[in-house]
């Protein structure tokens, strides 16, 4: 499956990456020599620059191989933004209890490697009530019989899908954009896992693949997107995408759903009637690290 | 269905690499609302359908045997205040300003099978929200909105919300703590 990546290491035996393909391969007579691996696969273009028809002969491909590697029919949607739409997501810091089911609910949705590397796009960060939102002293590896733990407050941390995001500017190939509906997608075929958006995220977002991700079969979803959780391979980049493969069908992210204290609202700022908006109206929102003016469309609130 | 976004997706692809003037064409304004999904994103099946499908939650069961009350409380009880001799199950929990409420507060004498708001007025277990509303009126309209409580189901459209009751016993509402779900695995645990 990983024979269009670049490998960070690159094994014996492997099959050329594409990069490297191109380097040396010597025109048309190299092609014979890709045999099963397809010639398409290689020479494809940008996701935002490919046909429809290229992208259909690619998702159908994608589809069997997945199909096949994980023992059930996969979906790998494709589905573009939808037309007046931005979505935002609000977090009511005086609700979470910190009791990490968000952080589950997204690994069973979006299909991040299980361990080594053990990868979760939401990080909860136990902070003191008497310091405030004080990086320095935030612990996200507490562990505790009961939460809340009196004197503290939690504060889960995703990606912000920032309207000026750092992450895209930084990406040499043009592997990571914003889409039109505000989320920050990656596409992983042209991830050459440089990590520089990772560097680059004030909000540790953003995690590598350092080995083969290990999804075990039974807990695959197979309900993907091809920018979002469909399977990924060693050497690439992946982050929260509001469950692009939700949200871009109406329905709430997975964490929102799981939420035992209805902690997490998500919706469409340009719907005036959504829950959303009525967050924005009514309640005191912030941004995190607002000083970086990276514009996020995560807004942290108090309901109370 | 991928093949209806074609005009979605050239319309993506059109605003990334084209620029944004040529982008929106009448057509393509429309593409979303072909896919006949339920929560097809398009003002024209806003205007439409003015108010997108809400439905209320199951109110979680009744302690087994309890209800209707009628089965036992035939007749109009004692109204005075005083701890009761039996329904230890709630006594013992009891936690809503128990300093100045007590059951006949929410519960009606006269008709048990149906709560009473301050006005007199009954209302049915299952909307026993008018009733916490009273009391809790900025929790009220906020959860009206959807920004109290939980919303499952269609960001656009049909959704299922949880009632007061779906998350907080009406006896002791305050949330209890939880045991919170593993910790992520350090850095230096993960093995290359």
């Amino acid at each position: 499956m990983s024979a269009r990546r670049l490998h960070v290491l690159q094994e014996a035996g492997a099959p050329l990456g594409r990069r490297q393909f191109l380097r040396t391969a010597a025109g048309g007579a190299a092609l014979a020599t890709l045999g099963a691996c397809g010639a398409e696969d290689f020479l494809r273009r940008n996701y935002r620059e490919l046909s429809r028809k290229d992208l259909d002969g690619i998702v159908a491909r994608l589809e069997k191989r997945y199909s096949e590697q994980y023992g059930k029919k996969v979906r790998v949607g494709t589905e573009g933004p939808m037309e007046r739409v931005d979505f935002a997501y609000g977090l009511d810091l005086s609700r979470c209890i910190g009791c990490r089911r968000c952080v589950y609910a997204c690994v069973k949705e979006n299909n991040p490697s299980r361990q080594n590397p053990q990868i979760h796009w939401i990080k909860v960060l136990e902070m003191d009530k008497a310091r405030g939102v004080d990086l320095v002293h935030a612990n996200a590896y507490y562990e505790a019989e009961l939460v809340p733990r009196p004197g503290h407050f939690y504060m889960p941390v995703q990606c912000q899908q920032c309207r000026h995001p750092p992450c895209t500017k930084v990406c040499p190939v043009k592997a990571t954009w914003k889409e039109p509906d505000g989320i920050v997608v990656v596409d992983y075929d042209w991830c050459i896992g440089c990590r520089c958006c990772t560097a680059a995220c004030p909000y540790g977002a953003r995690k590598f693949n350092w080995a083969e991700p290990a999804l075990p079969k039974e807990e695959m979803n197979p309900n993907t997107h091809y920018l979002g959780n469909r399977p990924r391979m060693k050497g690439v980049v992946e982050k929260c995408t509001f469950c692009i493969q939700r949200v871009r069908n109406g329905r709430y992210p997975a964490c929102v759903e799981i939420c035992p204290v209805g902690a997490r609202k998500f919706g469409n700022l340009l719907d005036e009637t959504s829950e959303i908006r009525r967050v924005m109206e009514t309640k005191r929102v912030f941004v995190f690290k607002e000083e970086l003016a990276t514009e996020p469309q995560f807004y942290y609130f108090y309901a109370t | 269905m991928r093949r209806s976004l074609d005009p979605a997706l050239a319309a993506l692809v059109a605003l990334a690499w084209g620029g944004a003037a040529a982008a929106t064409e009448p057509g393509q304004a429309g593409a979303p609302a072909d896919r006949g999904q339920p929560g097809a994103p398009s003002t024209a099946a806003k205007a439409a359908e003015p108010s997108p499908g809400e439905i209320q939650a199951e109110p979680p069961p009744f302690s087994e045997g309890i209800f209707p009350c009628s089965q036992c409380h035939d007749k109009a009880g004692d109204p005075a205040r005083r701890e009761l001799a039996f329904h230890d199950e709630v006594q013992s929990v009891f936690n809503h300003d128990s300093t100045n409420r007590w059951c006949l507060d929410c519960h009606d004498n006269q008709m048990r099978d149906v709560l009473r708001l301050a006005s007199g007025a009954h209302v049915p277990f299952t909307e026993s929200y008018r009733l916490c509303g009273q009391c809790h009126g900025d929790k009220y309209r906020d959860w009206r909105a959807g920004v109290h409580g939980k919303r499952v189901g269609m960001w656009n459209g049909q959704k299922t919300y949880y009632l007061c009751v779906n998350c907080h016993n009406p006896h002791s509402p305050r949330f209890k703590p939880v045991k919170p779900e593993p910790r992520p695995a350090r850095p230096e645990e993960m093995k290359r």
